[in-house]
């Protein structure tokens, strides 16, 4: 991404999220008829319920997201959608699946998960080569290996670490502050890896540099892609809450397997 | 009981083609399954994965700003999938809470769009983004006042969208809550005459909303023997399974299709008990009635759930008002909001009047005397009352196509129903 670009997202972000719009309390509140008072316990958690003490700043980077969604990278995925056939698309999902196997093939080993690290190992040797760089995900078609899905908050939770508190990512949406660590230390595993292999293609400083923004767009482009949620299209006016939820029990799950 | 339960449950997650050679084939013939399970895809009809439809926006009033907790419903939204020569075109009018994407709309699109038609999908008058953008009281339930609400957005979408499209005729159908708003529909552009809907099909429509919500609101009481108050146990064993098998942010409606989803799931190693089965069902409806009643308080500061002249912004906590609305049914929702609020308009409303008004009993001599509408419906549909079905039969008469089993709505997508629905449009 460009510099000014960055900069100019940032000052939108940064008017959104600060601009506190504390609503105008016009006339007196009466109480509800049924109010929360009395049908929330203060001793009873809740399923729906979830540590998140930055609730304010979380909603209203949900709420950015989804701006950003509608008008910056939807418009951005459909027009790449419409450029791309389908194949290409499919090829370009299974290209990065390929590349972001390092992070399952570390974290598994983190984690001492010898079968998960075998496995993904595999499917980088043979999606590599036969699946030419990985266009063609033929472990899974040909040899029914499927992809693991490891990460380093996994790991993190994995010896005991729990999740802190519900953070919203800008664009990225739903995470933890454990969850957010972990993201970090395997963008910084990735973004390494990537150096090395771009290293090898005897290109100059430029190029170089080039070709690392295209397919960190191209990457986001595809993410974004393969990703079917609409923000606020689920019906509800819970959806943040019903989300996160959803988030936070997903993480559980994917911790414990 | 139960072992034919779970006969029916093996055999479908075996993936073995049930049933032998009767007369109907749709697998379940036990109303609870075949309400959740629905219809198997190797069941349904042949179709694409995906089709071609642009999501379009209509500003229904255009003064009203939605409030700034729900800022994100500015327009209300709809589907069209078109023909590029002339053909008819046909409006699909969603069940209970359920959104124009949710995945019965979705089958619907597709099921008439290979047909030959143009296809727009409305979402139900009970949906967040129709309250907030379409309705004009924003309480939604009294099927003439969201007749009204349905034709003057259909109105809108055939003005903006006439200029594409070549239309020959119109067409008109919905299932469940769906089915009941379309014969009003229908006996409103009989007056209006914007559409003179050639043919109208009503697919498992409830008869009476009130007995259809009771029915509901007492399923899930069945499965809380311990009490409301254990509500929110019975949702976290639904919520936490659902969230292992299935990736969050791949759903769409996150009450009726994830729900479902979440049920099968957890009944994939263990077979379901007829009350949780029931439990489920009325799980799924009582977060559509959450939804519901949350929105409609807030569009009409009534005071139920928020306190009244509280204004609550974009980015206040809710998740207390969602504990509460979990707690509330539709029974609640009619009489805690929907009553005093019509009683406040309408002086002179009394309770027994209003539950009257909502349904088909009302249109009776309509509906017998209106060939061009066609019902099809389940001898076990869950929402149906014994003498709802007796109604039925004799008010449509040759013109009622009832199935021996098929839950509520669960054969909709089977393929012989789907093949007799595009039978009547076609011919």
């Amino acid at each position: 991404m460009n510099r000014s670009l960055s900069l100019m997202l940032l000052a939108v972000f940064c008017i959104l999220i600060g601009c506190s719009t504390a609503p105008v309390q016009k006339e007196p509140i009466i109480p509800a008829k049924r109010p929360v008072s009395e049908y929330v316990r203060p001793d009873v958690t809740y399923t729906i319920e979830a540590h998140d003490p930055w609730e304010p700043m979380n909603r209203r980077i949900y709420n950015f997201n989804a701006i950003f969604d509608e008008y910056v990278f939807l418009p951005v995925v459909r027009a790449y959608e419409y450029v791309l056939p389908d194949i290409a698309q499919t090829g370009v999902s299974n290209f990065f699946k390929n590349l972001t196997e390092i992070t399952n093939l570390t974290n598994s080993l983190l984690q001492f998960k010898i079968v998960k690290a075998v496995n993904t190992f595999g499917r980088i040797m043979i999606n590599t080569t036969v699946g030419l760089g990985g266009l063609i995900d033929v472990a899974k078609t040909v040899d029914g290996i499927g992809r693991e899905n490891e990460d380093f908050g996994q790991t993190l939770g994995f010896y005991g670490l729990g999740p802190g508190p519900y953070l919203v990512l800008p664009i990225l949406g739903p995470s933890s502050v454990r969850d957010t660590t972990g993201l970090v230390a395997d963008t910084i595993v990735y973004s390494l890896m990537m150096q090395e292999l771009i290293g090898h293609l005897g290109m100059n400083d430029t190029q170089e540099e080039i070709l690392n923004y295209s397919l960190t767009g191209l990457y986001a482009i595809d993410k974004r892609h393969t990703e079917s949620f609409r923000y606020f299209m689920t019906g509800s006016p819970f959806e943040y809450d019903l989300i996160r939820k959803l988030f936070l029990l997903q993480r559980e799950f994917l911790i414990d397997n | 009981m139960k072992s034919i339960v779970q006969m029916l449950v093996s055999v479908l997650l075996l993936g073995i083609p049930g049933g032998t050679a009767a007369a109907y084939d749709y697998p379940f013939q036990d109303p609870y399954v075949a309400t959740i399970i629905g219809t198997p895809a190797e069941f349904q009809p042949k179709m694409p994965e995906k089709i071609d439809y642009d999501l379009l926006n209509v500003k229904v009033f255009p003064e009203r700003t939605p409030p700034d907790v729900f800022w994100y419903q500015r327009d209300f939204r709809y589907s069209l999938s078109y023909q590029q020569e002339e053909a008819p075109l046909i409006f699909v009018i969603a069940g209970t809470g359920s959104s124009f994407h949710s995945s019965s709309m979705i089958f619907f699109q597709k099921l008439f769009y290979q047909a030959g038609f143009h296809v727009v999908c409305l979402s139900s008058p009970t949906n967040m983004n129709f309250i907030v953008t379409a309705s004009e009281s924003s309480v939604p339930g009294d099927t003439v006042d969201d007749a009204k609400d349905l034709y003057r957005v259909m109105t809108q979408i055939w003005e903006q969208v006439q200029d594409r499209i070549k239309v020959s005729d119109f067409y008109l159908t919905g299932y469940s809550l769906g089915a009941t708003q379309s014969a009003f529909v229908a006996k409103l552009d009989d007056e209006k005459q914007v559409f003179n809907f050639k043919k109208v099909c009503m697919i498992n429509p409830a008869v009476s909303l009130y007995t259809s919500a009771k029915i509901l609101d007492d399923m899930v009481l069945r499965a809380l023997p311990g009490g409301p108050d254990t509500f929110d146990a019975w949702f976290k064993q639904i919520f936490k399974k659902f969230s292992e098998f299935y990736k969050i942010m791949s759903h769409q409606d996150l009450t009726h299709d994830f729900l479902y989803e979440a049920y099968r799931a957890i009944h994939k190693t263990s077979s379901p008990q007829q009350e949780n089965m029931a439990g489920m069902i009325g799980t799924v409806f009582r977060l559509s009635a959450s939804n519901m009643l949350f929105t409609s308080d807030v569009m009409t500061n009534f005071g139920l759930i928020k306190p009244k002249n509280m204004v609550l912004g974009s980015a206040d906590s809710l998740t207390g008002y969602l504990v509460v609305a979990n707690r509330t049914s539709f029974v609640d929702y009619f009489e805690e909001l929907f009553y005093p609020y019509f009683q406040s308009k309408r002086p002179g409303l009394t309770k027994a009047g209003l539950i009257e008004r909502l349904g088909l009993r009302s249109i009776d001599a309509y509906l017998r005397d209106t060939p061009k509408i066609m019902l099809m419906h389940n001898a076990d549909d869950l929402i149906l009352a014994p003498e709802d079905l007796a109604f039925l039969r004799d008010v449509f008469g040759a013109r009622a196509k009832i199935y021996p089993f098929g839950g509520h709505c669960g054969n909709m997508e089977y393929r012989d129903n789907a093949a007799y629905l595009l039978d009547f449009f076609k011919n």
